[in-house]
């Protein structure tokens, strides 16, 4: 019988050497004519570890990582795929602390199965959320999915339920879903994960909320920078399409639910649910004034539901296990789990799914491990670019939306990007600045010009001139940019800039924290 | 490069191949620059008209979207990240020496039209950051040696 080795297709495994490892060993196998079956699946999100292979043994699968190609003919001299010792060696995947301490649900399959075979989806749970869902009504559906307190995981936050029960009491001959899968925040990759190593959980959580709306034609409008997940969904949606799970007659239901992915072209405010919609309208990506909301008036006039990856993917485990088995993880009104992704300068970057309520210090020095450099972490940027950033002070926020939300700080879509000490923080937030001039899309003034005079202005706060003006100046800047400006690319960059000003005014030139605020 | 001719060809058949789908404009422009390696100019005129659209609104949509382009690419594009994680890790100073030893600057084009240089913000590479990619090749955990090596290969490739 063949030893079946896993090699992972993720494209950070990927961009540390997984392909050339892959190949290396079906190479090296084949000159010891040793019989193997040789399978990419998903990242386990370990990425220190990457490429992180695995061999299947009688035991369970055993982690041998980080591999580099250098490393393949002494692991197979060691006896690696008997699960022999290797300096490499790690022990059982799955008792590997990093993922032990987990809870995944979204994540439950992801890094086990083959992302593209349908029969390794089926055998793993998959699409039994959407048998469930075929034998119910569209409200309960929708109930399932409003009772298990799940939330938009874009970042937003807004309930899904009220979301899609707008939607479903709009009445319409067509309606439309919509994956916004324009993940272009720095420091998150959690739908990449899922779009690559389990792209049929987006497909059934799509098709779920498809039937609960009433809408029969679904589009995933995903960036252009992500091509290995490009691929892995158009793959996933061919097969889906032949054994029947979409298309006219899903699984012999008589509902229909058609799919397609659709890229974007390297805009950030495209990720703004009106922009996408403006988008894939073949239209440059302005955003639109709201009312109306998208789930009445939406693409092309429809009612649309548009929800994030990790939104949809969620409502599989939902549907397949209740809406209460999903409640009950959580703290207060976040409800359920949330995949928090570790960047930048950490040890242990990588994905963690957990229930909300875990602390920012516990998930940076317990799974993080501290710095990457060993220097004292100085500044954590929660949320993406336009989220505030945090000082040590603050790192024993609880993972809660709310709690956040009460700190002037944002959970928003989970990543989380740490700095050392080496980092200024007025760069940071001259960066922030010119991130959203030219990401702006032009339609709003506050942004339009704004996030222009915003970084001339540090401009002049980094050189040190009439600093007591300049920094008025800014945070008057700021708050027109929060209050006046049409959606959150002008509305929430202030969050950075003013986060890095009053908590590292040194940064600033500017002596007291008193100062600053 | 491709001949005049021949170029309208190309725009001729993807446009009659795509118009019908709804929203049509961009899977358009993205088949386009797939098989030209830009969007040329002169594609604009027979897009506008299969669209029902004016030139103005094509020309619009190109040149919003930071992805197209309207001038040919050098032999390979590499997509250097600038965002905050890749930051963070030291981003900037690859970012020198990226310019440095390509001899350019963003959205240029090296003189032997080898290599384009084109910033972007986050590959979804975090985790490993700095990241880059070249053409569809995606990199981790950038230094400039493993810039250089991954340069000197592609040239060697070609």
């Amino acid at each position: 019988m063949s030893i079946k080795i896993y090699v992972p297709c993720d494209s950070s495994a990927i961009s540390l050497g997984a392909d050339r490892v892959a190949a290396s060993i079906a190479k090296e196998a084949e000159k010891r004519s040793i019989d193997i079956q040789l399978i990419r699946n998903g990242s386990r999100g370990l990425f220190w570890l990457e490429p992180l292979v695995e061999v299947a043994t009688e035991q369970g699968r055993l982690a041998y990582g980080p591999v580099q190609v250098t490393d393949i003919p002494s692991l197979f001299d060691a006896g690696f795929l008997q699960g022999l010792a290797h300096p490499l060696f790690l022990g059982l995947t799955e008792e590997l602390d990093y993922l032990k301490n987990q809870q995944r649900l979204t994540f439950a399959r992801i890094g086990k199965t083959d992302p593209v075979s349908l029969d390794d989806y089926i055998a793993n749970d998959g699409y039994r959320g959407l048998s469930n869902a075929l034998n119910q009504s569209q409200e309960d559906i929708v109930k399932a999915v409003t009772d298990s307190g799940l939330r938009g995981r874009g970042g937003a936050a807004f309930p899904t339920g009220i979301k899609w029960n707008t939607v479903l009491n709009t009445p319409s001959e067509q309606k439309y879903i919509i994956c916004n899968a324009d993940e272009g925040d720095s420091g998150t990759f959690s739908d990449r994960m899922v779009m690559e190593g389990d792209p049929f959980v987006l497909i059934e959580g799509m098709t779920i909320a498809g039937l609960a709306v009433g809408a029969t034609q679904g589009y995933i409008y995903l960036r252009v920078e992500y091509p290995h997940a490009h691929k892995a969904l158009n793959t996933a949606i061919e097969k889906a399409y032949k054994a029947g799970y979409l298309g006219d007659d899903i699984i012999g239901s008589g509902k229909a639910f058609h799919l397609e992915v659709r890229l974007g072209a390297g805009a950030y405010i495209c990720g703004e649910e009106t922009s996408l919609m403006e988008s894939l309208e073949g239209k440059r990506g302005l955003v639109r004034f709201k009312p109306p909301l998208p789930a009445i008036s939406g693409l092309f006039g429809k009612p649309t539901v548009v929800n994030n990856v990790i939104s949809l993917a969620s409502v599989p485990i939902i549907l397949d296990k209740g809406g209460d088995y999903y409640r009950d993880f959580g703290m207060g009104r976040s409800r359920g789990t949330l995949p928090l992704q570790l960047a930048g300068n950490i040890k242990h970057a990588g994905l963690i799914e957990l229930a909300f309520g875990m602390t920012l210090r516990e998930l940076l020095y317990d799974f993080g491990g501290g710095s990457a450099s060993g220097r004292p972490i100085k500044a954590v940027q929660v949320g993406g670019p336009l989220g505030a950033y945090l000082p040590e002070s603050q790192f024993d926020t609880p993972l809660d939306y709310e709690a956040f939300a009460a700190n002037w700080t944002v959970l928003g879509h989970g990543g989380i990007v740490v700095f050392d000490d080496t980092v200024n923080m007025a760069e940071m937030a001259r960066y922030s600045m010119e991130f959203c001039a030219i990401e702006s899309c032009g339609k709003c003034t506050p942004c339009r010009i704004g996030s222009t005079r915003g970084f001339e202005v540090i401009d002049e706060i980094i050189a040190g001139r009439e600093l007591g003006k300049n920094i008025s100046l800014l945070r008057d800047l700021c708050n027109t940019l929060l209050n006046g400006s049409l959606c959150a690319l002008g509305g929430m960059t202030p969050y950075p800039v003013l986060s890095a000003l009053n908590h590292f005014p040194e940064d600033f030139g500017i002596d007291e924290k008193a100062n600053a605020v | 490069m491709t001949e005049p001719s021949n170029m309208q060809a190309t725009v001729q058949e993807i446009t009659a191949a795509l118009k019908d789908k709804p929203g049509a404009l961009l899977p358009i422009l993205h088949a386009i620059q797939d098989a030209l390696g830009y969007v040329p100019a002169e594609s604009v005129p027979s897009i506008a008209k299969a669209l029902n659209l004016s030139r103005a609104e094509v020309h619009g949509v190109i040149s919003f979207y930071h992805y197209f382009r309207d001038t040919p690419p050098g032999k390979h594009t590499i997509h250097l990240c600038r965002a905050e994680s890749c930051q963070a890790m030291g981003g900037k100073q690859l970012e020198a020496h990226v310019k440095t030893r390509l001899g350019i600057d963003f959205h240029e084009t090296t003189t032997d039209g080898k290599f384009s240089l084109e910033p972007v913000y986050c590959l979804g590479n975090c985790a490993c950051s700095p990241a880059m990619q070249i053409d569809e090749e995606i990199f981790g955990r950038v230094s400039a040696t493993r810039f250089d090596a991954a340069v000197k290969e592609t040239e060697e490739l070609a």
